[in-house]
């Protein structure tokens, strides 16, 4: 399950969500904003058919490819402006055992930040604002 | 056939829009509606080659072929997280 939210992301109920009986290890995965000259991250997501947030069939993809036993899996990524501190994304995946647990939910943030149409813009204290876009030169 | 793609991030801001429609040929590859693209929009044309193409919601290489009626969303390179 991944969720799109524009609200403060409630990091102890999505570990609470993928805890069960079946799992004896959980990973909790959260993405934050760091101090980076001051600026601040707005964030844009592609949902294709509409333009609200919501879940996408892309990234939900993301379960179906993982190679380990997951039990459970949730993730959430927050859109709008963030401040320093806040939380831009939190990744909770439960498996039996903790090996599996840790690299599931490395796959699943590293994956996440590959595939799942979502963009970072810094807001920089000039009033301009820049896309992040990977392996791109600056405009 | 003309084709509505959807643009997201640096590629609406170059384009100054969120949706430009295109002309190219029954069938065409994403390679080619990425060239069209670029003719289309020409500030679009530095990043054509490096962007990425999603149909139908789910990515397709150069080679896929377009019908029309298709839901086809172009983008530069993810940056979540």
């Amino acid at each position: 399950m991944i969720q799109l939210t524009n609200d403060p992301i409630d990091f102890t109920a999505l570990t609470e969500q993928v805890r069960s009986n079946a799992a004896g290890a959980v990973v909790l995965f959260l993405g934050t904003v760091r101090e980076f000259t001051h600026a601040r991250i707005e964030t844009q997501a592609a949902s294709l058919a509409e333009e609200t947030p919501g879940d996408m069939k892309l990234a939900v993809k993301l379960f179906a490819r993982a190679r380990w036993p997951i039990v459970k899996a949730a993730i959430v990524h927050r859109l709008g402006t963030m401040e320093l501190g806040d939380i831009s994304v939190a990744v909770a995946v439960s498996t039996p055992h903790r090996d599996q647990a840790f690299e599931a939910g490395r796959w699943l943030i590293d994956t996440l930040k590959e595939v799942v149409p979502i963009w970072k813009q810094e807001n920089w204290d000039d009033g301009t604002k820049e896309w992040i876009h990977p392996g791109l030169k600056k405009p | 056939m003309k084709l509505a793609v959807k643009l997201f991030a640096r590629a609406r801001d170059l384009a100054g829009t969120p949706q430009l429609e295109v002309d190219v040929s029954e069938p065409a590859t994403v390679l080619e509606l990425k060239q069209a693209l670029a003719r289309a929009c020409p500030a679009l044309a530095p990043l054509s080659p490096h962007l990425l193409v999603a149909v139908g919601q789910e990515y397709a290489g150069d080679a896929h072929l377009l019908a029309a009626g298709l839901e086809v969303a172009c983008f530069p390179p993810v940056s979540g997280g």
